[in-house]
């Protein structure tokens, strides 16, 4: 389980102080997908980043299954939004993939069936021993979730994945996110500024409020478990969440300007 | 373009420029510029095998030595000191002291205390061409992308694994241009620490050569210096195209979108 408690974050720099997180309280439970979602500029980078360990918070802790968090926790992997940047040019594909591993103290028979088995689920069959820069965006966001697919972690953190990526490699993305999620049994916090993004993947979505960032509410996603990008989008339910998702996010950027 | 045509394009100036020299020099009466026949004669009857041996042989070793020993030093200083903001703000004013000072004028001093050997000769290299690496290094590492970094701590990516697998190789560009620019420092250094005291190599030869009058022979060994500064800079570029292979990859897939 992961929990956030009373979580902020001040930023210094000489005199100014910017709050960027006030209060953040919310849970996430073993085998859950739940999505953060906020306004722009509202501290979804921040949290993630306190939330795998890469940012320690001012205030307040996040815990993966009781123990507090103080640095990247071991069963954690995060794919980084702008992912031109986090997967390393000078590597192919299947280095990018096996170094963590490498470094986790893996065996090298077991690697290499780990790197296989996460780019066939990633639909990267036979591109190993490409670089990054040789595939498409698109492609190479998988890349970086095969990367994080064959570290085999407990909890998977998504920070605006799919932000950067054109629209049709978009919906492609999101379903292989609930396909691996199923199959896979992790628990995800995928975070996102887009509202429909957020209703059609996540089982729970956790609304932001603009910074300093408070949890504005949150929502549980009644919609069938079997999700397809027609007819999900197209059911009355869906539109009547995203909207709802939509309205809070203007209340709370109203809310903002007062 | 293909590979014919950039050969040809490569060598049609030094011909054209050697064919220059031939031409003009060919009735020279002058005794200090004799004419470029007479120039490749002596080449042929001075850098015989042995002499390759004798005085060529022990100024690459120098070279090398004092190259390498500065690459070694300097990268791995350099990286320390760009992953440490402290190290950095304290080392910096001195390093851009030591660098601004034109490491020729240290061949006296450094022979105070290292005497006239090989080893005054490697220090002159090393203390000459040590800077350009070293301030890359620090530069090229301190450069290194933010999320490049976070990725690597997420992932467990640590200790010497981080600087191996990831600041080394981000850096790498940028090394590899401090590199090229102390191997061209590396070479003259090589030459000036021979000129001073040495009792063989090839600046020492030729200083030698100039002494006694043997000015054709003294050409032919400038023109082997040329040769020599020329195919090490060749060599060099063949080992930074293959190991930067991604760099121009990345940046042509750059270009492209």
């Amino acid at each position: 389980m992961l929990e956030v408690k009373g979580l902020r974050k001040v930023y210094r720099s000489g005199n100014r102080e910017v709050e960027a997180l006030r209060d953040l309280t919310f849970t996430v439970d073993n085998g859950e997908l739940v999505c953060l979602v906020g306004p722009s500029g509202c501290g979804k980078t921040t949290l993630l980043r306190c939330v795998s360990g890469l940012l320690d918070p001012t205030a307040g802790d996040v815990r993966v299954d009781g123990k507090p968090v103080d640095g990247p926790p071991p069963g954690m992997a995060v794919v980084f939004q702008e992912y031109g940047r986090s997967l390393f040019p000078w590597m192919s594909v299947r280095d990018n993939v096996e170094l963590p591993l490498k470094q986790k103290g893996v065996g090298r028979a077991r690697r290499r069936q780990l790197v296989e088995q996460s780019l066939d689920a990633v639909g990267l069959t036979g591109t190993a021993s490409a670089y990054p820069w040789q595939l498409s965006g698109g492609m190479q966001q998988r890349v970086a979730i095969a990367r994080a697919v064959a570290y085999e972690p407990q909890t998977l953190l998504m920070d605006e994945p799919f932000a950067a990526v054109d629209a049709q490699t978009r919906a492609d993305l999101e379903d292989l996110v609930r396909e691996l999620w199923k199959r896979l049994g992790v628990t995800i916090l995928f975070v996102t500024h887009d509202i429909d993004e957020s209703v059609y993947l996540g089982q729970r979505v956790v609304m932001l409020s603009t910074s300093p960032t408070v949890v504005q509410e949150e929502l549980a996603i009644d919609l069938p478990d079997q999700r397809d990008q027609l007819t999900t989008r197209a059911d009355p339910r869906f539109i009547q969440l995203r909207t709802r998702v939509y309205e809070q996010i203007q209340a709370a950027k109203r809310n903002a300007v007062h | 373009m293909n590979v014919v045509k950039r050969i040809l394009l490569a060598v049609a100036l030094p011909l054209i420029l050697f064919a220059g020299w031939y031409l003009l020099s060919a009735g020279s009466e002058s005794f200090y510029s004799p004419p470029l026949e007479k120039i490749l004669v002596a080449f042929g009857d001075t850098w015989s095998l042995d002499r390759l041996r004798a005085d060529v042989a022990p100024s690459l070793l120098r070279l090398f030595a004092g190259y390498l020993l500065a690459a070694l030093i300097g990268i791995g200083a350099g990286v320390a000191i760009g992953m440490n903001r402290r190290l950095r703000a304290t080392v910096e004013p001195v390093l851009e002291f030591f660098r601004a000072i034109p490491p020729p004028v240290l061949v006296p001093v450094i022979m105070l205390f290292a005497g006239i050997g090989d080893a005054m000769k490697v220090i002159v290299i090393v203390f000459g061409c040590i800077w350009p690496i070293l301030l890359n290094t620090v530069e090229g590492v301190r450069a290194v992308d933010g999320v490049v970094l976070e990725t690597a701590r997420s992932y467990g990516v640590n200790g010497v694994a981080r600087i191996t697998k990831v600041i080394l190789p981000s850096a790498g560009p940028q090394i590899a241009a401090g590199l090229r620019q102390a191997l061209s420092i590396a070479i003259i250094l090589m030459v000036i620490s021979e000129m001073f005291a040495a009792s063989n190599g090839l600046g020492f030869t030729i200083v030698q050569f100039q002494r006694s009058f043997a000015i054709p022979e003294m050409w032919s060994g400038i023109i082997l210096l040329g040769l020599l500064g020329f195919v090490l800079s060749l060599l060099f570029r063949l080992a930074e195209r293959r190991a930067l292979r991604w760099y121009e990859g990345l940046r042509a897939a750059q270009r492209q979108s």
